[in-house]
């Protein structure tokens, strides 16, 4: 039943109605469903926050300031926005949003969508984002009051608040080994356990400042690990990539020996391919860097190999405040495979979010860290070994002092011969 | 929930749920054993797994911020095609998966009726990964949804479709702090005039010294006004960037006029053929003009028009300019390069041309 006293009250969005031609669904026309026909709260919210949003398209300015607010037993996870214009727009007068952290992957059944639907229609505005850039669905538009409730709810269906502040914050995976063949490791199983181990970092915010986890099950990196990440997991492999050089002939013979050569061969950024005479395929793979260009290009004829494992890369952000940075290669390969595998990622991250807690300023990250006291200082404290991966070459300023330099050349061949041991046993 | 009232609920600290629960059975069988892929049709991958086991997967574009209305209808159409359990990718593209290759057809047509375009698959322009805007941020110096939703309906062909060189992934963010990532095309709020202060609310509404801190050019420093403790900014310094006014509100960055937008080109996640980069700047002081954007929509199309007629196939639009060279990057699509094209910021040098390779 329409409330026909709402209608009078209804607020006329001239500049939104624009947004509601075209052919990409338009998230006002929800906004107005919510509006006209949601649970009563809804359309009272609903009524108000599109007259608020109408009139920062108007003014070209944001009305809404933050807070604090949380629920019990944790500091983080809602962000909170009171309305600056509440007097006009009372009913979205506090529109909060609930971070809460999506299953790795974001898969979902039907039944668990439609029940966090119900939560929020009673909870809140009925506006939901699947998902935000941190990887949280957002629940948009509670109350100071509802906020608590909405959450038990959530939470008794089995969900989590994601990370707010300075804090570990949300990670996100790709789709990975659920349906991917180019997948390199267990996406799904190092995102839980790196999130879960280190959960009191994400509900208790006591970090100098965010620190994010992406984990990507190879180089194509579906989730922008490097560049967004603080720690990114990347799957990759050290034995050969695999050919199946009958499909490879299949595919040349579909695409021709031209576009082949134009599109695998000449773009294989270390010149490790050729095409042989008889339509097969030759890789030096010792200089494949694993950039995933020819197996994409090549979906049935080239995989990763066996030998599977991951990088890992530390320190990429955005520009605040020192401009910005991608990732830089800390671990080159790990395997990730049996449960000591994964206590060692484990490790690592924990001795990574130490370095971070106890070594950066206030509001620095771990990449800006790094920048500022050097990677060799940093490699110490999170005891990794130099490694020419981790570099484009070696330095090219003579501005350094080199009295240890055997004493560190010692080193290296010390880990060359313990390796060597390693695989001759 | 039977509570007594002086023993509040505490919360279930489950971290990251497990997704197995909520994963489409075939995915679940497989996990970890896939073969290989093929796309039949822009908007359907199919991925065959070692056991045979093959399945269909139809991606959907969305408006992102959904009301429960449209989340029920798309479990409707999870629940009548695709066995009760959908997906979302990162740039908020919903996906059904079907074991039955004689569902995809109609699953799409049942899509595309209720709205829902079906693309986004190889190389197209994928739905555009952006932030809250003045929807819901605090800081913002122009819409998201509201401006995606503008660009999306000019690029729509595009998303369809697979007719570009490669993939085109777009961002937006309404400020610089740029929330949205990076892109092969960026729109970013770019601001241009220094923060105006108001000196009244400084004193209670920030932390003075974390303000001064929290400036990257160090322009910032404590000063009295009107007998107020408040905060000075050295306007000769100052890079107009809003990072102070975060912290510190009255620090007020955004005007109707002052805030323009600047369009991005190049930026690249992957590690396929080049290494990944940041985007580099194609043109800045475009107006902030809500609700079309139709200034940036312009210089958007003419940039994915000149990549889309002029790069070879998976080239991404960083790898085409770096082809190409920058001076034809700005022929082509009618750009000016200007001083502020020359980065100023630190390791700027190495962006600079050292060698005596230049293109015509």
């Amino acid at each position: 039943m329409k409330d026909e006293s709402k209608d009078k009250a209804t607020h006329a969005t001239p500049i939104l109605d624009e947004l509601e031609g075209g052919k990409w669904p338009s998230f006002i026309t929800g906004l107005k469903h919510l509006r006209d026909e949601g649970t009563p709260s809804n359309r009272a919210i609903m009524n108000d926050l599109l007259g608020q949003l109408e009139h920062s398209y108007e003014e070209k300015l944001g009305f809404w300031k933050g807070g604090t607010i949380s629920v019990r037993g944790y500091g983080g996870g809602i962000i909170p926005r009171f309305s600056e214009v509440a007097d006009r727009f009372p009913a979205s007068k506090e529109f909060h949003t609930l971070r809460v952290m999506p299953p790795p992957g974001f898969h979902y059944t039907t039944d668990v969508l439609r029940k966090m639907c119900d939560i929020w229609e009673e909870y809140g505005s009925g506006l939901i984002a699947f998902h935000g850039q941190s990887g949280d669905i957002m629940f948009q538009g509670t109350t100071s009051e509802n906020t608590q409730p909405a959450f038990d709810a959530l939470n008794e269906l089995g969900f989590d608040l994601g990370g707010a502040g300075p804090a570990l914050r949300t990670a996100m995976s790709c789709v990975g080994h659920a349906r991917c063949e180019q997948s390199c490791f267990d996406e799904q199983r190092a995102h839980r356990l790196m999130i879960n181990t280190f959960l009191d970092e994400m509900h208790r915010p006591s970090l100098p400042y965010k620190f994010k986890f992406k984990f990507s099950g190879c180089g194509n990196d579906c989730v922008n690990a490097i560049q967004r990440a603080d720690f990114a997991v990347i799957g990759t492999w050290r034995d050969d990539i695999k050919i199946n050089q009958e499909k490879v002939k299949e595919h040349v013979a579909k695409v021709g020996r031209k576009y082949t050569i134009d599109t695998v061969v000449s773009m294989c950024p270390t010149r490790a391919i050729s095409l042989n005479d008889d339509d097969t395929l030759e890789i030096d793979n010792q200089s494949c860097v694993r950039c995933m260009h020819c197996i994409n290009v090549m979906t049935k004829a080239l995989s990763p190999g066996d030998d599977k494992g991951v990088s890992i890369l530390i320190g990429g952000k955005r520009s605040l405040k020192v401009g910005d940075l991608l990732g830089t290669m800390i671990v080159p390969f790990m395997k990730l495979e049996t449960d000591e595998d994964f206590e060692k990622l484990e490790e690592f991250g924990e001795t990574v979010i130490e370095f971070f807690a106890d070594n950066a300023l206030e509001h620095e990250r771990v990449g800006e860290t790094i920048d500022r006291i050097g990677l060799p200082a940093f490699l110490e404290a999170v005891g990794v070994d130099p490694d020419p991966n981790m570099v484009n070459h070696p330095r090219t300023s003579s501005y350094v002092r080199t009295d240890d330099f055997d004493e560190e050349a010692a080193k290296w061949f010390e880990r060359k011969a313990a390796k060597a041991q390693i695989s001759a046993e | 929930m039977n509570q007594v009232a002086d023993k509040p609920r505490m919360p279930d600290e489950i971290g990251v749920p497990d997704a197995f629960p909520f994963m489409h059975p075939v995915l679940k069988a497989n996990y970890g054993n896939w073969d290989w892929h093929d796309r039949p049709r822009p908007g359907v991958l199919h991925h065959v797994s070692k056991s045979g086991d093959e399945v269909w997967t139809v991606r959907a574009g969305t408006q992102r911020q959904m009301d429960v209305f449209t989340i029920r209808k798309l479990c409707d159409i999870g629940d009548d095609f695709a066995d009760g359990h959908v997906r979302f990718t990162t740039r908020s593209n919903i996906e059904y998966m079907v074991t039955d290759p004689a569902k995809v057809d109609p699953l799409i047509e049942k899509l595309e009726s209720e709205g829902f375009p079906v693309g986004g698959t190889g190389a197209s322009v994928s739905m555009i990964s952006h932030t809250q805007g003045w929807l819901h941020c605090d800081i913002p110096g122009t819409d998201a949804s509201g401006v995606v939703k503008s660009l999306m309906d000019v690029l729509y062909d595009e998303f369809v479709q697979e007719k570009m060189p490669n993939r085109v992934r777009i961002t937006t963010s309404c400020c610089q702090i740029n929330c949205g990532g990076q892109g092969d095309i960026a729109v970013n709020v770019q601001y241009t005039k220094p923060p105006r202060i108001n000196h009244d609310l400084v004193a209670n509404v920030c932390e003075r010294p974390a303000v001064v801190a929290r400036c990257p050019v160090a322009a910032i420093r404590p000063a009295m006004v009107n007998g107020k403790p408040s905060l000075e900014v050295d306007e000769k310094k100052c890079v107009c960037c809003g990072a102070c006014y975060p912290p510190c509100p009255p620090m007020q960055i955004n005007g109707k006029e002052e805030t323009r937008i600047a369009i991005w080109v190049g930026g690249k996640h992957s590690n396929a053929r080049s290494k990944p980069t940041f985007h580099k700047l194609a043109v800045a002081n475009l107006p902030n003009n809500p609700p079309h954007w139709p200034e940036v929509a312009e210089v958007v199309r003419k940039i994915v028009h000149a990549y889309k007629t002029n790069a070879k196939h998976w080239e991404r639009m960083g790898e085409w300019i770096e082809r190409i060279g920058w001076n034809r990057f700005f022929d082509m699509t009618g750009l000016a390069f200007t001083k502020h094209h020359l980065d100023t910021w630190t390791g700027a040098r190495k962006t600079m041309n050292m060698s005596a390779h230049i293109h015509f």
